[in-house]
């Protein structure tokens, strides 16, 4: 059993939804990208993990 | 019949876009544009930008304008398909049905703004919002089709690119980003007046109230003159900015002396002068012009690498 050619415009389907997949690809590479900058820009982020951390706490509460 | 021989006939229905038809609704060249003088405006701010947001500063820049080009064939549809240069456009062309144009534009001017304002700030999301609004809606669907000054008001549009780059990098406005815009507002006029000479059938045939169909061709090189005259002083001024110097002085007095050379030509001669050479004068301005605005951001850009040498500036 053969299989049929592909007519031209499957060809010209898969090239649209090749060309969609990679956009949404670049689109969430971007988005990460600039997840990864905006949160390394932004200063350590640190928050209580049920252990006091001292670097925390306030000044006037160590002192 | 068979399934598959009904599918087929139902996919061979024309109106079956492929990826490089929707990119064509962007208008890729005039994004190249868009993004050559946002990245200036961006590259020539006091403030430094972070390389990833500036990347994808640019590039919501660029999908803004490109949503406005698709904005623009869905508007204008009726009119590309009638004049020779653009017949061959999607839409004109029944590749893409015009509510899909729309859609497109639509979405895409959407996931701009909104990405822009995320990466960069506020005022450079709004910047970008209000060019889309300027043309889609004060230029293609107000101005293009009442006015033969809409070229001049149209302007604007591609003019505010380096502005909202300088406003990525800096969150605001300055001399050196309004003479950026007015750099670009200034040049529109001559530049799309000197094709509108030798395009003259298109525009006339469209009906769009060209200053050529309109007042006359006499009457369009006097304005290409006198546009390009007012010119001269917004190029030269930036050259005293901060974002100007000694390279970019020079670079812009040869440029416009150039410039205003051409312009002088063009309204010296008749349309019998001008057909007889194949409208040579004009379309040697027009070429002229594309070099005009590259070279001169190109030396915006020189001046910016100079001065992180310590050597650009006054």
């Amino acid at each position: 059993m053969s299989f049929r050619p592909d007519h031209e415009i499957h060809k010209r389907r898969l090239g649209r939804n090749v060309g969609l997949g990679l956009t949404l690809v670049a689109f969430a590479a971007v988005i990460f990208g600039l997840t990864v900058v905006k949160v390394a820009e932004s200063g350590p982020i640190q928050g209580y993990d049920h252990v006091v951390q001292p670097g925390l706490v306030p000044k006037a509460v160590t002192e | 019949m068979s399934d598959i021989q009904a599918l087929e006939q139902t996919i061979s229905q024309p109106g079956e876009a492929g990826f490089g038809d929707y990119v064509a609704l962007l208008k890729p060249r005039v994004m190249s544009l868009v993004v050559f003088t946002a990245l200036v405006g961006l590259l020539v701010a006091p403030v430094p930008v972070h390389p990833v947001v500036a990347l994808a500063s640019i590039l919501f820049i660029a999908l803004g304008a490109g949503a406005s080009g698709a904005l623009n064939m869905w508007w204008d549809a009726d009119i590309d398909a009638v004049m020779r240069r653009t017949s061959r456009r999607p839409v004109p062309a029944g590749i893409v049905a015009g509510g899909e144009a729309l859609g497109l534009g639509l979405a895409l001017s959407g996931i701009a703004v909104v990405m822009l304002g995320l990466a960069s700030n506020l005022l450079a999301a709004g910047l970008l919002a209000f060019t889309i609004f300027f043309y889609a809606v004060v230029y293609s669907m107000w101005l293009k089709r009442l006015t033969p000054q809409n070229i001049v008001i149209g302007g604007a549009a591609g003019a505010f690119p380096p502005m909202i780059g300088w406003a990525v990098a800096t969150g605001g406005v300055s001399i050196e980003s309004a003479l950026m815009f007015a750099l670009i507002f200034m040049w529109t006029p001559p530049h799309f007046w000197a094709l509108a000479l030798f395009m003259k059938d298109d525009y006339s045939r469209a009906g769009v109230p060209m200053l050529t169909v309109t007042h006359g061709r006499k009457a369009t090189r006097a304005h290409v003159l006198a546009y390009t005259i007012l010119l001269v002083p917004v190029a030269l001024g930036a050259a005293f900015t901060s974002i100007g110097g000694p390279v970019y002085l020079a670079v812009s007095a040869a440029l416009n002396a150039a410039f205003l050379y051409g312009a002088w030509r063009i309204w010296q001669r008749d349309e019998v002068q001008a057909e007889a050479d194949g409208y040579r004068v004009e379309k040697q301005l027009f070429r002229f012009s594309l070099y005009y605005l590259f070279l001169h951001f190109g030396a915006f850009l020189l001046e910016a690498a100079l001065r992180s040498f310590g050597l650009g500036g006054w």
